[in-house]
Formats: C-alpha cells, sequence, structure tokens
C-alpha cells in the first residue's frame, strides 16, 4: 500500500511527513509528491495545507492538472483522502480568507473567520482542546470522546449538511473541528502534532 | 475548552543543552533530541529551542538537532535565536519545526514578520520581545538584551499582531534567571492590548509563579526552562497543580 502527501508547496509540511513515516514504519510507503501520476495510482491521499485558504487553493491551482486530478481521485474514484487544517477548509464551496475564493465544493459549505466576541477569544485558536465526537468516523477508531487535539486556525468551515460533522470543538462556539463524507476525511486539529492519540488518528487513516 | 500550555524551553549552543534536566539516567545529558523526547513524553504541550550560538561557523548544528527532534517529538516545536530573514525562517521550517520566533529581526526590519507570517502563514510565526522597565514603560530590547531600541513595548506588540504575529513570546528582562516570578504587570497589559496569544516567560521559580503568569498576567502560555531541569520540577507536577489551581491544562 502507499499513501501519498500532496506537496503543493503550500507550507510546512515536514511535521505531516514525519509523523506519517512514523506511523508507516516500513509497512505501509509514505509519498511526498506533487507528480500526477503518482497520485492517481497512490490508494491513499493526504492533502495539507497552511496559510491562508487563499494561498493554498492558488497554490494548488499553480500545479497544473492537479485539482482535476484530486478531484478524481476522491470524487469518482472514491478512493480515502484526508485533509489537514486547510486542507480540511478547502473542501468547501468557498472561502472567505483575504478575499472570497472558490474552494473545491467536495463537502458543501463556507470557510469563514471565527467569531472571537469582541475580543473575548484570542486569534488564532492556538493550542491544545478536547475534540466532542458526535458521530462514529473510520478515522476515531480507538480514539476517546473528549480527547486533546493540538489546533491552530482563525478561520473554521462550516459545512451546510450537519450529518457530515464528526467532531467539533468549544471555542467562541462548537466549531467543527473534523468531517467525514463517504470515503473523504478532514481534521481542523493537526493529528501530526497532537501526540501519540494524533498518531493513532493517522495509524486509522492508514489502516482504512 | 482551549487549555493554557506549558512550554519547556532548552538553550542549545553548538547544537548542544547546556541547561537542561540532569537527570541520573540520562544516556547523553548534552543531547537535545534526547532532552526534547523526554518533555514531549512528560506531556509537555510544546517543545522550545533557543539556538544561542554565538559563532557563525556553528549556526548549521541548530538545523540537524531540529531534524533530529521533529522526527521523533510530535507536539509542536518553536525554534528561536539567530533567526534574521525570511530564508532563516524556510530553512528551519523545512527541517521540522512548526513555528519560528525572531527577535532582532523583527525590530530591526519589518518585512521580515511581514514577509514571513504571509508566505508561511502568522500560525508559524512568533515575535519573541525582551522587555526590560524604563520609568513607567517598559523598552524593547535586542541582540540578546544587549542594545536597547528605546522602543514602547506596548506599541510595539499591537504593531507585532498587525504585522502577522500568530503569537508573542514576552521575556522580562527585568526578571529573567531571578527566579522570583514574572513580570504580571508586563505579562497582563500585553496581554490585554493584543488580541494574539501571549507566551509568558522570564523570572520562574517555583510552580505558583506559573498560575500567576495565567491567572494574573492573562498569558495563554507559560514558557519556563530552569525549573524544568535538575529535576526540580516535571511537567507532570507543574500540570497537575495548575489543574489543583483551577486552571484548564491537558493532563
Amino acid at each position: 500500500m502507499n499513501v501519498t502527501i500532496v506537496d503543493y508547496k503550500s507550507g510546512n509540511i515536514s511535521s505531516v511527513i514525519n509523523s506519517f513515516k512514523e506511523v508507516a514504519k516500513n509497512k505501509v510507503t509514505i509519498e511526498v509528491t506533487s507528480d500526477l501520476n503518482k497520485i492517481k495510482s497512490s490508494d491513499k491521499v493526504v492533502l495539507p495545507g497552511q496559510g491562508s485558504f487563499k494561498s493554498c487553493m492558488d497554490a494548488l491551482d499553480q500545479i497544473k492538472g492537479l485539482k482535476d486530478t484530486l478531484n478524481e481521485f476522491a470524487i469518482n474514484h472514491k478512493k480515502p483522502l484526508l485533509g489537514i487544517c486547510v486542507g480540511l477548509q478547502m473542501f468547501a464551496d468557498v472561502g472567505y480568507e483575504e478575499t472570497e475564493t472558490k474552494g473545491l465544493g467536495w463537502v458543501s459549505g463556507k470557510v469563514s473567520k471565527i467569531d472571537n466576541q469582541n475580543g473575548k477569544y484570542k486569534l488564532p485558536h492556538i493550542g491544545w482542546n478536547q475534540i466532542n465526537i458526535v458521530k462514529d468516523s473510520k478515522i476515531f477508531k480507538n480514539i476517546e470522546n473528549n480527547s486533546h487535539m493540538y489546533f491552530v486556525h482563525s478561520y473554521e468551515f462550516v459545512p451546510n449538511d450537519k450529518k457530515v460533522i464528526s467532531a467539533t470543538t468549544d471555542y467562541s462556539s462548537n466549531i467543527v473541528c473534523s468531517v467525514e463524507k463517504e470515503n473523504i476525511f478532514g481534521t481542523q486539529f493537526h493529528p501530526e502534532k497532537s501526540d501519540r492519540i494524533g498518531l493513532k488518528i493517522i495509524d486509522n487513516f492508514i489502516n482504512l | 475548552m482551549l487549555k493554557n500550555r506549558i512550554i519547556p524551553c532548552l538553550d542549545v549552543k553548538n547544537g548542544r543543552v547546556v541547561k537542561g534536566i540532569n537527570f541520573v539516567d540520562l544516556k547523553d545529558a548534552g543531547d537535545p533530541v534526547e532532552q526534547a523526547k523526554i518533555y514531549s513524553d512528560g506531556g509537555a504541550d510544546e517543545i522550545c529551542f533557543l539556538d544561542i550560538t554565538a559563532s557563525n561557523e556553528n549556526r548549521d548544528t541548530i538545523y540537524d538537532v531540529v531534524e533530529q527532534t521533529s522526527k521523533k517529538c510530535f507536539v509542536p516545536l518553536t525554534v528561536g535565536g539567530g533567526v534574521r530573514s525570511v530564508e532563516d525562517i524556510n530553512k528551519l521550517l523545512n527541517c521540522g519545526a512548526d513555528k519560528v520566533s525572531i527577535n532582532t529581526a523583527a525590530v530591526e526590519n519589518s518585512k521580515v514578520v511581514i514577509d514571513s507570517s504571509k508566505k508561511f502563514g502568522s500560525q508559524c510565526i512568533v515575535v519573541a520581545i525582551d522587555a526590560k522597565k524604563n520609568g513607567d514603560k517598559w523598552e524593547v530590547f535586542t541582540h540578546g538584551g544587549r542594545n536597547n531600541s528605546g522602543i514602547d513595548v506596548l506599541e510595539y506588540a499591537e504593531q507585532m499582531e498587525k504585522n502577522g504575529a500568530g503569537e508573542l513570546l514576552v521575556t522580562s528582562m527585568d526578571r529573567d534567571g531571578t527566579q522570583v516570578g514574572y513580570d504580571i504587570d508586563l505579562m497582563s497589559k500585553i496581554s490585554s492590548k493584543v488580541n494574539i496569544p501571549v507566551i509568558a516567560s522570564g523570572g520562574v521559580g517555583n510552580l505558583d509563579h506559573l498560575v500567576d503568569g495565567i491567572k494574573l498576567g492573562k498569558a495563554s502560555a507559560v514558557l519556563a526552562a530552569s525549573i524544568f531541569h535538575y529535576g526540580k520540577h516535571s511537567v507532570k507536577e507543574a500540570k497537575d497543580y495548575l489543574d489543583s489551581k483551577g486552571i484548564p491544562v491537558r493532563i
């Protein structure tokens, strides 16, 4: 089996690479590439994302054919894909960071700024917060409810269909922090930085 | 609920830990990777390396340290000390740092913070402020505390938020190394002034100081070095203590 981490120059992905390699050991091949053929032939894809919604979408657009290849992988062939942080946010139809930007449109919804309630809540939402698991998700196998995960973000994904939400976290309001829609998985938090429990989520994804 | 963070800091010089944990069972007390792993296994919410390498020819040692650490520690890693340019930040991030703290360069050239936060995202840009009291205000010092820029700390903090800093790491130079506690007045004033998280640093001597930094100083995170070294307190003890005082921590 091989898992491909999409390297589309969207900021720092070395922690994602390190964590997947740690979990995979020598049993699963971890590829880090933007090569379209390699993505097509992989069993699973990880879509990381750092920086703004717009900068990540722009970076995807910079690599000719990448969006189509990802669409084919996740939507046509329904192969497992995990989006992390902005990688999850890009599933939306539209994002409002910097300027209104069209997303991948895989999970209907929008990405807007967290309401900081007039400064009551600091942004970015940085640090360890507990997740409230609201539906069984395959990536939460053996993950206890209220586990701590590491977050860094100022924008939140607001899906139209609440049934895709697999976990929320409490910061200003109930922020969506994990989604599962058929073969598409996403976490707003960083499993690669969430200690042993985060590595377990990565392990669950690899072993889907 | 978001938890307050405890961040142990290790001083690294020429790739070796200068002040660190002094456990008898430690194979190599100077190995930053081993020390960072002990902290992360012990429940540290993040790890911070401060590179105090003085000579330029040994500068690259930190990259190797970061690379090795990021393969073993799966909590956020912040690296600072001697970061001069967007390229320096890029190199540290590529080696596996999750955040980079910028001190002198942020004062001398505002473009470093503006450009790097645009390029890599605010989430990985920490501006480190060395503050020293002068009359009824604080001033920003640079070059490891040797030079007084004369800039007002509160105005500077606000400016850094505007420039794109994701967090501020505030060290009171008056308190650093004294073990009498954080400069609570300084921390709470900065924390009230900006909407980004403030990490308090400088002066921790006991666990009550950590409590004060969060409760009175309104810091989102507390950084400490010496109380965790030499086995005086473990990170777990610190967390249990904070928890007993009603402060939300990850246990």
